[in-house]
């Protein structure tokens, strides 16, 4: 089932009618899912990505613009009927049923030509519980169980009446961060084996690149970029992007076009054709420095932080909008790390170039 | 742990409260063991240097009497019927208070107000809305009867006979209606309140999650709602249970001290009547007994309660 948001805004009224000012939470975003794919929504608190995702589900609705399942309009449709299943950040599973009768609540719902049987609801729920493995804990009471059990639990729930669309907020916030790897695999199994549509909303850049199929970034209720997440990363199309996504951050750096190369304090580091001569942010990947006795550019060397297969080296430069500059090279070339001053040659496609004003993407 | 040398200090601070909880409570509920177990205690002839005879005497009294038979009826038959009414009330009243946002405030210091009301001037006023008869003087100086109360009022607008409700010759039932209308009134606000406030610590997204799934309001109700208030379900059934094997007050407001419709003093007396009346009497040994009972009747309901509650009641 393929997903289509058409020009989705909504606007919260503010609280205080003296002040006036609403919120614009999700302003004209438009975007088709495509069928049985994996979406991460991304962005930092209060982007609207989860404002987005309530109103896909129905709980909240829309101040302007529609949502399709498929062909079918469900802009009116209210949440109960539009099929779809719901994760909630805390799960609200119920306390006082077991997660026998937790998965197969939705199930008693059902009415008319869609009742079940009291052994169909067995039979499905412990399906569902069988694909999340849970079907050992069935008789077990939500408060008895660790998070990631409680979390295969919601989505157990929400997978048991076979969702048209499945939506996971911020599904991993609660685990800790073993838990939070296993079970970002086994959300992208369960993805698999059912082949359902699923939007989850996250604010972990790597929780959302590691597992999408595709990536929504988000800022104040504007969608920044939407792509692959290696095509987002590798070609942000603004400062923004490239630095909420990649861990370490993209280093920033102020630097000057003149004359179609670009200088980083007094350094000419870079060859920028095309580029008109203006101040431009200067982002750098990590892994876009390589160390060179003769590099472009001179840092003042702070330290090095060893960490096996490759070396994190911290340095800085006057030019940094960032407090530290921090590159990431292989163990093997550490060897020309002496001195006070570390240089670099710096690998074209991993630097981008932003606008100083606009901080939109300068393509070179 | 507090050092043993410094404990001292724990204990003086401690101290006033402890000597008035030996004087005021431990002290007293020993005496009235202590009253309840010596034959026909009377503090007046002790006074005298009168003994008394150890036994179970009083309780046997106690018991045989009619009239207490008659006041155990009484508040039962009250408890079984309001605490099971209020608390279906309060719940509804609290679910439909927790559901509007415009008025909410206000309504909640309405159904508020009686639980702030002195509960003698809430029993007058009762009594003169289910009053049958009154008396007025008309332009004449002349006495003129007629229809006073306004639930007759309302009844005959209706165009049915009007009810005796507590006067002369009324029934007990009638009597009886009177008062659980009244107790349940009474005992509204404090549910209410219990209830609401349970209500908002429910998390919401129980309600988004059953709305995901098309719940229908009634179960929701019944499957969502009932089970996550049920800790404070147990407590208002308990305390409601205590507060009403106490009544006392209620009846007083209602029918004045004579616990009963003119012509028939004592009607409905309670437990805590027939122990004053005992102490009134000078019968100490038979109050505490009858203390006694009350507590023992307390305490069997309150450990059912406890039991049916483990059944029901989540965490």
């Amino acid at each position: 089932m393929k997903v289509v948001l058409q020009n989705l805004t909504k606007v919260f009224p503010s609280r205080d009618k003296k002040a006036g000012k609403e919120v614009v939470a999700v302003n004209d975003f438009n975007f088709e899912i495509p069928d049985g794919k994996l979406i991460g929504l991304l962005g930092p608190s209060g982007c609207g990505k989860s404002t987005t995702l309530y109103m896909i589900s129905g709980l909240q609705k829309p101040t302007a613009g529609k949502i399709f399942f498929g062909d079918d309009d469900v802009t009116e449709v209210s949440t109960e009927n539009r099929g779809i299943g719901l994760v909630f950040q805390n799960y609200a599973l119920y306390p006082h049923m077991t997660v026998q009768q937790n998965i197969m609540f939705p199930l008693e719902n059902l009415k008319g030509a869609d009742k079940l049987s009291k052994q169909e609801k067995l039979d499905r729920a412990l399906n569902a519980a069988k694909l999340v493995q849970i079907d050992e804990l069935m008789d077990r009471k939500p408060s008895e169980l660790s998070g990631g059990q409680q979390q295969r639990v919601a989505i157990a729930r929400a997978l048991v009446k076979m969702p048209r669309v499945l939506l996971l907020d911020e599904p991993l916030s609660n685990l800790d961060a073993r838990l939070r790897l296993q079970t970002r695999e086994e959300i992208r199994r369960i993805q698999k084996e059912t082949g359902i549509t699923t939007v989850f909303v996250t604010h972990d850049q790597e929780e959302a690149m590691s597992i999408s199929d595709m990536i929504v970034v988000m800022k104040l209720g504007v969608v920044q970029q939407i792509g692959k997440p290696q095509e987002v990363y590798d070609n942000p199309v603004n400062l923004f992007v490239a630095k909420f996504l990649g861990t370490p951050p993209i280093n920033v750096l102020m630097g000057e076009v003149k004359g179609e190369k670009l200088y980083i304090g007094a350094d000419a580091v870079l060859d920028v054709k095309g580029v008109s001569d203006q101040k431009v942010y200067v982002g750098i990947r990590p892994e876009g420095f390589e160390l060179d006795e003769n590099g472009a550019l001179s840092c003042a060397l702070s330290n090095v932080e060893v960490m096996g297969r490759d070396v994190s080296v911290v340095s800085r430069n006057d030019a940094a909008v960032s407090p530290v500059i921090r590159s990431i090279v292989s163990s093997e070339n550490i060897g020309a790390l002496t001195g006070e001053t570390v240089r670099y040659n710096l690998k074209a496609n991993k630097v981008f170039l932003f606008h100083a004003e606009t901080e939109e993407r300068i393509y070179f | 742990m507090v050092d043993s040398k410094q404990q001292w200090k724990a204990w003086l601070y401690l101290a006033p409260a402890i000597v008035l909880l030996l004087i005021f409570t431990v002290w007293p509920i020993i005496n009235t063991v202590r009253m309840s177990l010596l034959e026909n205690y009377k503090s007046l002839e002790a006074v005298r240097g009168a003994t008394f005879q150890f036994g179970f005497g009083n309780f046997q009294k106690v018991l045989e009497y009619k009239r207490f038979v008659q006041c155990l009826k009484t508040t039962t038959l009250l408890c079984v019927l309001t605490v099971p009414i209020s608390t279906i009330l309060a719940l509804l009243i609290a679910v439909a208070l927790n559901s509007i946002k415009f008025l909410q405030k206000g309504l909640q210091t309405i159904f508020f107000l009686p639980y702030v009301t002195n509960s003698i001037a809430i029993g007058m006023v009762f009594a003169a809305m289910f009053n049958i008869v009154g008396l007025r003087n008309g332009l004449n100086g002349e006495t003129i009867a007629d229809t006073w109360g306004i639930i007759n009022n309302v009844i005959m607008f209706f165009g049915a006979e009007p009810i005796n409700w507590i006067n002369y010759g009324s029934s007990y039932a009638a009597n009886i209606a009177v008062m659980t209308v009244y107790i349940v009134w009474n005992a509204l606000p404090f549910k209410i309140l219990i209830l609401l406030g349970g209500l908002q610590s429910i998390n919401k997204q129980y309600y988004e999650a059953a709305r995901v799934d098309g719940t229908p309001r009634r179960r929701v109700f019944s499957k969502i709602t009932v089970p996550l208030l049920s800790p404070m379900l147990a407590y208002v059934v308990i305390t409601g249970f205590i507060g009403g094997f106490k009544e006392y007050t209620s009846i007083v407001g209602v029918f004045g001290d004579t616990m009963g419709p003119a012509g028939d003093k004592g009607r409905l007396n309670t437990m805590v009547g027939f122990i004053y009346d005992a102490l009134e009497s000078n019968n100490q040994g038979r109050a505490s007994a009858g203390a006694l009972i009350l507590f023992g009747i307390i305490l069997v309901v309150t450990l059912i309660n406890g039991y049916v509650s483990k059944k029901k009641v989540h965490y």
